[in-house]
């Protein structure tokens, strides 16, 4: 028990050493580095409060998949003039006096919560058999919360028209380019031997989730992943986004959502509502249409605005 | 029977973190990006492979073990790869992306 509590306090410490050297230093390379170190340090956490699926997302969206937007960001960055002046003294106080009174807001609320806190758990896992799944998160994910969720799949597609519309007029249309300088055998190697295991864990990964830790985004991020070390190492390119297929994958998810959605409405009691013993096959239907359109997403966002002449 | 796996899990894990902080030491204090890279594949290959060869008596076989023998297998992959990418960028000068 006190080996455990060490072991907690050490990695709370760590976590706020790495966020206070990720805020004080002043490459940005350097910051990212610092970034996807405080974010696997937070799985850990997560990890270390029972919360295997937080751990999961954290790890895969939080850390790698924002870091790698985020050192795509710096390396384009890397030949434009960074910030001009430092921002006044007064200013930095006056930002860091605000950020003292956030922290100590948020701490007071959580040291005053009632104990034991206040939670919809056990409502929660009283209603699970109703869907058919093992795993609460999925439930919330997919059923009591779906219209969020429907949210977060929906907000990905013009979250990457945004990225497209970066593109050059001329370009528009045409295929973005992802590809490492000069690939050698040893990325090739990876790139050849990795995805046939990471394709398998990121399917694993979305077929679990109804009942064990896991789903569709997590295993989306792996698939994604799998897809970009394969461009990377130039093995295969990036289809133009004008590509008919391309753009269905996209949008399959969201369609597919809604009209599942909208079938409630005649089905069941209401919108996002499911037919009683339907549950289970609908919400999988919808997890694997996600981690397909999730993976083709997240994919295209780290490959950036289209930079080549549509053929 | 149990005494004496245990000791080899302690010993092996023990083994395994001292190659970690060698690796860790190496990495603070070697001078270029070459040697810096040699000190950290001593953690991963010799100091992983032994805390999870120490770690394989106390999981169920079979499952489990392959599990972490899988991982080790990953880790070493992915940081062979890693380190040829960054000496081959350490060489051609400057942090290549």
């Amino acid at each position: 028990m006190t080996l455990a509590l060490a072991v907690d306090i050490g990695l709370a410490l760590l976590v706020l050493a790495v966020a206070g050297w990720t805020l004080a230093v002043r490459d940005t390379f350097a910051a990212v580095i610092g970034f996807v170190a405080y974010g696997l340090l937070l799985a850990l956490i997560w990890v270390r409060l029972a919360s295997p699926d937080v751990a999961l997302t954290e790890a895969a969206m939080g850390s790698g998949l924002t870091g790698l937007l985020l050192l795509g960001a710096a390396a384009r960055l890397r030949g434009a003039k960074t910030s001009s002046a430092p921002p006044s003294l007064a200013l930095q106080w006056v930002a860091g006096v605000l950020c003292a009174l956030v922290t100590a807001g948020l701490a007071a609320i959580v040291l005053r919560l009632p104990d034991p806190a206040p939670s919809l758990a056990p409502a929660v896992i009283a209603h699970l058999p109703d869907l058919g799944l093992g795993n609460p998160v999925t439930g919330v994910m997919l059923a009591y919360r779906a219209i969020d969720t429907l949210l977060e799949v929906v907000v990905l597609l013009p979250a990457l028209l945004g990225v497209w519309s970066l593109a050059l007029d001329r370009y528009w249309g045409g295929a973005p380019i992802l590809r490492h300088p000069r690939p050698d055998g040893a990325l090739t190697l990876l790139a050849q031997v990795l995805p046939p295991f990471g394709i398998i864990v990121g399917i694993y990964l979305c077929w679990n989730g109804a009942d064990q830790p896991g789903g569709a985004f997590q295993g989306g991020a792996v698939l994604a992943a799998m897809w970009v070390l394969v461009l990377l190492a130039g093995l295969t390119e990036v289809p133009p986004v004008s590509r008919r297929g391309l753009r269905l994958l996209l949008v399959l998810c969201s369609v597919v959502f809604l009209v599942i959605g909208l079938a409630g409405v005649g089905f069941a009691d209401a919108f996002l509502a499911y037919p009683a013993g339907y549950a289970k096959p609908l919400i999988l239907t919808i997890e694997l249409m996600l981690t397909l359109s999730v993976s083709v997403a997240l994919g295209l966002f780290i490959a950036g605005p289209p930079a080549k002449m549509p053929s | 029977m149990s005494l004496a796996l245990d000791t080899f899990t302690t010993i092996a894990v023990l083994a395994g973190a001292f190659f970690f902080l060698a690796g860790t030491i190496g990495l603070l204090r070697f001078p270029d990006p070459l040697t810096r890279l040699h000190a950290l594949t001593k953690a991963d290959n010799l100091g992983l492979g032994l805390v999870v060869i120490g770690l394989l008596p106390q999981v169920a076989w079979p499952l489990d073990a392959i599990k972490l023998i899988a991982i080790w297998l990953m880790a070493l992959l992915a940081a062979t790869t890693v380190s040829q990418l960054m000496a081959r960028a350490a060489r051609d000068g400057g942090p290549t992306i």
